[in-house]
């Protein structure tokens, strides 16, 4: 064989200690790197590190193979201690090519001097142009300074399976549990649950892939690490995001979910389709995303309050039948798994571009309660929280996540079912005769819902103002009232608030504010900057719409403040851009209006899940930035 | 507990409701507009059949046809303009022991609904969905709809409509799951009645499109199939709508026609003068979506918890191991 070797000086192994690593699996779409991931993700966890897992997805089903945009697969980074995001770089690559090797490096995801773990096949290709690719990336890749270890991952499952394309995955996993001194029983139950739903003869052949990616790597490979693990408490589930929130709308005793296929939020819609009905639950594939929101209100109106799950387009489809569901006062659950946009945009990226469309996205004024989910348990119980708030208020409750938690996995405490989070029986009583059906209470707006099968109770819901019979009303009077009555709701609720805790000291110099999926990111970057002596913290708001109390009493014992978004604003160095026409970022503009405070806000709109380094970055320059 | 005889009677004497039981408010629609012939005809069927007004529940759309919820005495859903049938669904997906009425226009439904229309058919839930269809948009004061003949001076076509007009009956009878189509016009109310009563008792989606006046906005448009009853054609069978006598002497044009026979509908359908009335299409063994989809099963807090707690096994992670090394 020409070539380097394959393999670098085997010595006797001692294992480096490291209490963190970002390891990226990549291949083309089909290859299996994403299972890989996702079981060593798996694997780590139950050996007692912090999990993050961040999916890499090409834009397309079958992109073409060996191209540098077709990468497929997944970021695992674990941890000695709770792991709260995707992190920076990649400290440790495999890569099933070398094409979607260089995607990721042009990207900027690997670390300086990372190590690559690389597919050694293409060497020998027959195709003279693959061949002299691969050793022309190979050379730039060493070049570079990157640690290139050639793997010969398709010759030795070959020796076990036909069509290594089928395999080599499992081979790899055997690999990195060498390389990460995990437990090799632990991994090889871990393919069992993988591939539980096949049979015995598939499980065995991926465990002796599993066995003999680990036997090569033991005998090949100098690398071997080892990680302290936390001590266990609880048990933990490990699910993405899009998967929490399946669990959490069986949990909160919802029955019945109407949807249309959107990315990336259809996978929540899948998984529920695969477990609702054995609960009695509905996953109602409409005709359109409309059709999907008019007959979760039909749902809801008929005493069963329902979900909606989309993302930004299907949302935007949705606006006009959310602002009946709020006219008409009836509860509704609406979930955003937001990408980027506008229009079609990137459908598989995540950005939290669809704060302000939340809020004022319907015509007119549509008070409706907005809140965001910031990481993977959060997913779970805001399917509870949501469908308690849209009964109680009978209002829309819009839920925001997006796509890096649709994806990511993480981590959390089992949770213990409740009866508390079903629904009592659908209200069948008798209503009093003189009952009016919308008999707001002035203080808080609130009112008691009739709904169909209540004797008496007959009346007709309408899109039209009306007054409190639910009777078609044009008058000024009738108009207010309903008007304020559907705001007040809002104020009710936000008076059971409780402002977030702030993260950090109570005061300095300055404060991020952040909202959604960016959480674990910005915190982090909280602690780098505080363990360098900088008096930063930060707040990360759950309720946008409406705002806890206390936002502003927390801004002002900063002295400066900037929000933290995946989201577009207008960089403050364009020869075009001054304070009077910059266009700030969502939550950074409701803050100033709210608060009367110059909020900053620094944002992200790259299409990944945002980095804590970056973020550390702008709060570095945030702090150094004369005080205008 | 038993009850006499006399006692029955009386518990069911006392449940029988009059029409003014389901009448409430004064309809805001104009004189001679047909509207009011279809609420005459709904609330005359809720007394008939004795329909519990609490179980009823009127959908409907926006236009002057959507306006007639407000007018029974029963729950009412006046939604938004084209998505009266989602809507509708919903409502009874979430409640099959719900009796589901719909009232939609030509321009809510074969328009901006269109998408739902269709759909619905292939649905087929257990609902009665009643098209007004004028021919024109009323409430907007006047555009052409799609069932608009080809020629209608309106004011978004001033020198006339340009396209063909669209045939509903023709557009519903080749959607799959199709069960129950019938066509009747407002000005003959006991065949309008007869319709709505075997609709309702269909067991799925009954789609009757109401041919009807707009005296505002479409004045004379009937005059001539008003004036010639030959140029109305009466769709007979034994499992379709027997002719009363009376109705047999105006209306001598009549044709047999077994509303089995999709094929045959399918080229009623297509007739447009005269214009067949009567059930073209009906079908009770095509199943309904909430039935397929077990609609209205019971579940337990029981059920939920068992349910939840098997999938959380799956994805639960045994008590960790102790530190590596």
């Amino acid at each position: 064989m020409s070539g380097p070797a394959l393999v670098e000086l085997a010595t006797p192994k001692r294992a480096t200690r490291i209490d963190e690593q970002i390891v990226e699996i990549i291949s083309d779409s089909g290859e299996g790197a994403q299972r890989c991931g996702q079981s060593f993700a798996a694997i780590a966890a139950r050996s007692g590190h912090g999990i993050w897992t961040v999916e890499i997805i090409p834009a397309e089903i079958q992109p073409p193979a060996r191209s540098v945009a077709g990468a497929s697969g997944n970021r695992v980074r674990f941890g000695s201690r709770p792991i709260t995001n995707g992190g920076d770089e990649v400290d440790l690559v495999v890569a099933f090519n070398e094409q979607v090797l260089l995607g990721r490096v042009r990207a900027g995801e690997l670390r300086p001097s990372a190590t690559i773990l690389l597919e050694r096949m293409w060497r020998d290709d027959r195709d003279p142009s693959i061949a002299r690719s691969y050793a022309a990336a190979y050379d730039e890749l060493v070049a570079q300074g990157y640690r290139v270890i050639e793997i010969p991952a398709d010759r030795e499952c070959r020796r076990l399976v036909p069509d290594p394309r089928r395999g080599k995955n499992m081979f790899v996993l055997g690999m990195l549990c060498s390389i990460y001194s995990f437990d090799l029983e632990l991994a090889r139950e871990q393919v069992a649950l993988t591939f539980g739903k096949k049979d015995t003869k598939v499980i065995a052949t991926n465990v002796k892939l599993l066995e003999a990616g680990w036997a090569w790597a033991e005998e090949n490979l100098d690398l071997k690490y080892e990680m302290p693990s936390m001590p266990a408490t609880e048990p933990q589930i490990v699910v993405n995001g899009n998967t929490a929130l399946a669990l959490g709308v069986l949990a909160s005793g919802m029955e019945i979910c109407a949807m249309y296929p959107i990315t990336p939020a259809t996978s929540a819609s899948h998984y529920l389709s695969e477990i609702f009905e054995r609960v009695g639950g509905i996953v109602h594939q409409a005709e359109d995303e409309i059709a999907a929101c008019t007959f979760a209100i039909g749902a809801s109106y008929a005493g069963k309050c329902a979900v909606t799950i989309t993302s930004g387009p299907g949302f935007s489809l949705k606006q006009e039948a959310l602002g009946l569901a709020v006219m008409a006062e009836i509860p509704l659950v609406v979930v955003n798994v937001q990408r980027g946009g506008p229009s079609t945009g990137q459908p598989t990226k995540p950005e939290q571009g669809d704060l302000l469309q939340a809020l004022f996205g319907t015509h007119g004024d549509a008070p409706k309660v907005v809140f965001a989910v910031s990481d993977i348990e959060d997913c779970f119980y805001a399917m509870i929280t949501a469908r308690k708030i849209a009964e109680t208020f009978n209002t829309v409750v819009v839920v925001l996540s997006d796509a890096s938690l649709a994806t990511a996995q993480q981590p959390f405490r089992r949770p213990v079912f409740s009866d508390d989070w079903l629904v009592p029986p659908v209200d069948q009583s008798e209503i009093p005769a003189g009952a009016k059906p919308y008999d707001w209470d002035p203080t808080t707006g609130l009112f008691r819902r009739f709904i169909p099968g209540q004797s008496g109770g007959m009346h007709t819901v309408t899109g039209l103002a009306h007054d409190r019979d639910s009777h078609v009303a044009y008058d000024h009077k009738s108009n207010e009232e309903g008007l304020r009555a559907r705001s007040l709701k809002l104020a009710a609720l936000q008076r059971t608030l409780r402002c977030p805790d702030v993260y950090g000291e109570p005061d300095g110099d300055l404060l991020v504010i952040g909202w959604g999926s960016t959480k674990g990111a910005i915190e982090e970057a909280v602690d780098r900057l505080r363990s360098e002596g900088q008096k930063v913290s930060s707040l990360h708001l759950r309720f946008i719409q409406p705002m806890p109390s206390g936002i502003g009493d927390v801004m002002k014992r900063f002295a400066r403040v900037m929000t933290v978004e995946s989201n577009w604003s207008d960089p403050t160095d364009h020869p075009l851009i001054d304070g009077e026409n910059r266009r700030y970022a969502a939550l950074a503009m409701l803050l100033r209006s709210r608060y009367l405070v110059d909020v900053d806000c620094w944002t992200d709109v790259s299409g990944r899940p945002i980095k804590p380094s970056r973020v550390a970055d702008a709060m570095r320059a945030k702090l150094t930035e004369t005080t205008r | 507990m038993t009850l006499s005889v006399t006692q029955c009677l009386l518990a069911a004497t006392d449940e029988h409701r009059e029409i003014a039981d389901f009448q409430v408010g004064v309809p805001r629609w104009c004189n001679g507009c047909g509207d009011n012939a279809i609420l005459t005809a709904m609330q005359r069927l809720c007394r008939d059949e004795d329909l519990a007004p609490e179980r009823t529940v009127f959908v409907s759309g926006i236009g002057c046809s959507s306006r007639l919820p407000h007018y029974m005495r029963t729950f009412g859903f006046h939604g938004l303009h084209g998505r009266s049938l989602p809507i509708a669904e919903g409502v009874k997906m979430a409640r099959p022991d719900l009796k589901v009425f719909v009232s939609t226009g030509d321009g809510d439904c074969l328009s901006i609904g269109a998408a739902h229309w269709i759909h619905a058919i292939r649905y087929n839930m257990d609902l009665t969905v009643l098209l007004h269809d004028n021919r024109i948009y009323g409430l907007t004061k006047k555009q052409a709809s799609p069932t608009s003949p080809i020629g209608t001076k309106s004011n978004t076509t001033p020198k006339g409509s340009y396209l063909e007009a669209l045939n509903p009956l023709t557009v519903t009878l080749g959607v799959a799951n199709v069960s129950f189509v019938a066509q009747v016009v407002d000005w003959i109310p006991e065949l309008l009645y007869q319709v709505i009563s075997a609709a309702y008792r269909h067991k799925g989606l009954s789609f009757i499109r109401v041919i009807q006046r707009c005296p505002e906005f479409m004045p004379g448009l009937f005059d001539p199939w008003m004036q010639d009853p030959q140029r109305t054609m009466l769709l007979r069978h034994p499992d379709g709508v027997v002719p009363s006598a009376e109705l047999s002497r105006t209306y001598r044009n009549q044709r047999d026609h077994d509303p089995r026979d999709l094929a045959s509908a399918r080229e009623v359908a297509s007739l447009e003068d005269p214009i067949p009335v009567g059930i073209l299409y009906s079908n009770p063994t095509v199943p309904c979506y909430e039935d397929t989809r077990h609609a209205g099963a019971v579940r337990t807090a029981e059920q939920v918890r068992r349910g939840l707690d098997a999938e959380l096994d799956k994805f639960t992670i045994r008590a960790l191991e102790p530190a590596v090394g």
